[in-house]
């Protein structure tokens, strides 16, 4: 890409959705959300269970069909966007393994399809896999079965993944969710190093925890429309919402904000 | 050796070494994406293929492949779109399938009972000329399909929703492997039959993975146990006079069995490694290399 062309991408939002609906069956999900993401921001997208978090961030890499409403990724708009190696994506999951054992190496190795295809797989293609690993402390684990691995290290796994694409946006659904706290501040140190490098980052978080420095916009859904749309709220999650009544009584205040990544 | 001398035997033993090879290279994916018993429908569809073969009088294994590519492409549809009620439409594939394949049969001329059951539990003898240049064509195809895209097909097993976000033509590759399988069992059929096929698409991967933890030991394994038994099971066969689709699916039984009992105490003394190597963890550098992982049981 030339200079001029890339200056101007600079000014158009990485993200930009408007009005954008969608449903799970008969039930809508998205009930008109405007949502936008510019270049080098670190965007958190909160809200409770069954709040369209994560089904705005499907819909956002194609994984759910909105029925109203506009997608645009990098200015493009999403029935035209092919290009997916500037995406790298961390679907919600609890593991990296399938039915059949695989190591670190090849669950990783994965992501650089999104640059290589239907290609073969080349030198620079085997030290990215390695300096994701690295950027997430996994690199010793490289020839592990990931059957093997912990709760934590399958997410730091998943992690590596999407980020042995190179990206220059990170969509991460629910990262934290079921990772140690040792994990979890490994995969905020690798995110800081991501975003000093530039990447924008979009990510569906339960609480903000270790990231809370890290994010410099937060975005709240409730019941599909978004709610908040501002600096991070000083409480998170459900406590976010605007009528949670938070009359339930802390036994600690120094215990606050819960940093096990286990309530979600 | 007095074996090869007999040209039936010659055919027999080739398509036996291609069954061994292509079984467990398109099973791989399909126990990998838990879809372990996928050949087993395509087997049943692959019947009507068969009768239908009979019925016009012309090659078994080339309509078998034609009905099979259909059948399993339609399992894929209703795999990728129909959430609800999938089982039960899958279910009304294969026994319909299996109901259409008996029925043909029995319409045409030259079917017999006999003749339906050399297709269903496979038979030496009946490996013709004009077999084993179909056999020969599908499984080139099959094996330069699943080793030659092994890493885009691994993506999409592993994680589909992934595998899409990169950008991979996801929806071409799955019908890709549903075509492979519908393939290899067209391919297998003469020598292990219908009913069996999926065990060959299936037990060498099992087996393999008691011992395995990366994917391509798993494949080359599977591969590896998938030629062994095939062509043991077809040699068994030809001296002892048992049917070959059963001793080549009990050799594998076997084969399993054996790998599990060596596994449990290999995956034990790894265990216990990891455990001292965490002991020591403390006191090691950083970077060291980590500690072998005990495999899955």
């Amino acid at each position: 890409m030339n200079q001029p062309e890339r200056a101007k991408e600079d000014e158009q939002p990485v993200i930009s959705l408007r009005g954008a609906t969608a449903s799970l069956g008969a039930r809508p999900v998205l009930r008109g959300v405007d949502l936008e993401v510019r270049r080098g921001e670190v965007v958190a997208l909160l809200g409770a269970n069954g709040s369209g978090k994560s089904t705005a961030v499907r819909a956002i890499v194609g994984q759910v069909p909105l029925t109203g409403g506009e997608l645009e990724l990098f200015g493009t708009p999403k029935r035209r966007f092919r290009d997916w190696a500037r995406i790298g994506y961390v679907p919600q999951r609890t593991t990296a393994a399938a039915g059949v054992p695989a190591t670190v190496r090849e669950v990783v190795s994965a992501g650089r399809l999104a640059r290589t295809k239907l290609g073969f797989s080349r030198r620079a293609d085997r030290d990215a896999v390695v300096k994701a690993l690295e950027l997430v402390g996994m690199a010793d684990r490289l020839k592990d079965s990931v059957n093997a691995l912990s709760g934590g290290q399958h997410q730091r796994v998943l992690i590596a993944r999407a980020l042995a694409v190179e990206p220059e946006l990170l969509i991460m659904d629910e990262p934290m969710a079921g990772v140690d706290l040792a994990s979890q501040e490994v995969l905020a140190n690798a995110l800081r190093e991501e975003v000093a490098r530039g990447t924008t980052v979009l990510l569906v978080l339960h609480e903000l925890g270790p990231l809370e420095p890290l994010i410099d916009r937060a975005i709240v859904l409730r019941d599909g429309c978004v709610v908040h749309d501002g600096p991070p709220p000083e409480a998170v999650g459900q406590h976010a919402l605007p009528g949670h009544d938070h009359v339930h009584p802390h036994a600690d205040p120094a215990a606050e904000p819960t940093r096990t990544g286990l309530l979600s | 050796m007095e074996i090869l001398d007999a040209a039936f035997m010659q055919r027999a033993l080739l398509a036996a070494l291609l069954v061994g090879i292509t079984a467990p290279a398109i099973g791989i994916y399909l126990v990998q994406r838990h879809q372990a018993l996928m050949g087993d429908g395509i087997g049943h569809v692959a019947l009507t293929g068969v009768g239908l073969g009979f019925l016009l009088n012309t090659s078994p294994v080339w309509v078998a492949a034609t009905v099979c590519v259909v059948g399993a492409v339609v399992m894929e549809l209703i795999r990728s779109y129909g959430k609800a009620r999938g089982d039960i439409a899958l279910a009304m594939l294969f026994y319909g399938g299996m109901a259409g394949g008996v029925m043909l049969i029995n319409l045409s001329d030259n079917g017999s009972n006999a003749n339906l059951v050399t297709y269903l539990f496979g038979s030496l003898t009946t490996v013709s000329e004009q077999d084993i240049t179909a056999i020969c064509i599908l499984a080139a195809f099959v094996i330069l399909a699943t080793l030659g895209l092994r890493r885009q097909l691994f993506a999409i097993c592993q994680d589909e929703e992934f595998a899409r976000v990169t950008g991979l033509p996801v929806r071409l590759l799955n019908l890709l492997i549903a075509v492979t399988a519908a393939l290899t069992v067209t391919v297998a059929m003469r020598v292990v039959g219908l009913l069996l096929v999926s065990a060959l698409m299936v037990i060498p991967v099992a087996a393999s993975q008691q011992i395995a933890r990366s994917f391509a030991t798993t494949l080359a394994l599977s591969v590896g146990i998938g030629v062994l038994v095939t062509l043991s099971g077809t040699t068994t066969s030809y001296y002892v006079d048992v049917p070959p689709g059963a001793t080549i699916v009990l050799m594998a039984i076997g084969v399993f069995v054996a790998l599990t009992l060596i596994a449990t105490p290999l995956a034990r003394s790894r265990a216990r490694q990891k455990a001292l190597d965490e002991e020591r963890c403390t006191l090691a550098e950083p970077g060291a290399p980590g500690a072998p992982d005990d495999v899955r049981v």
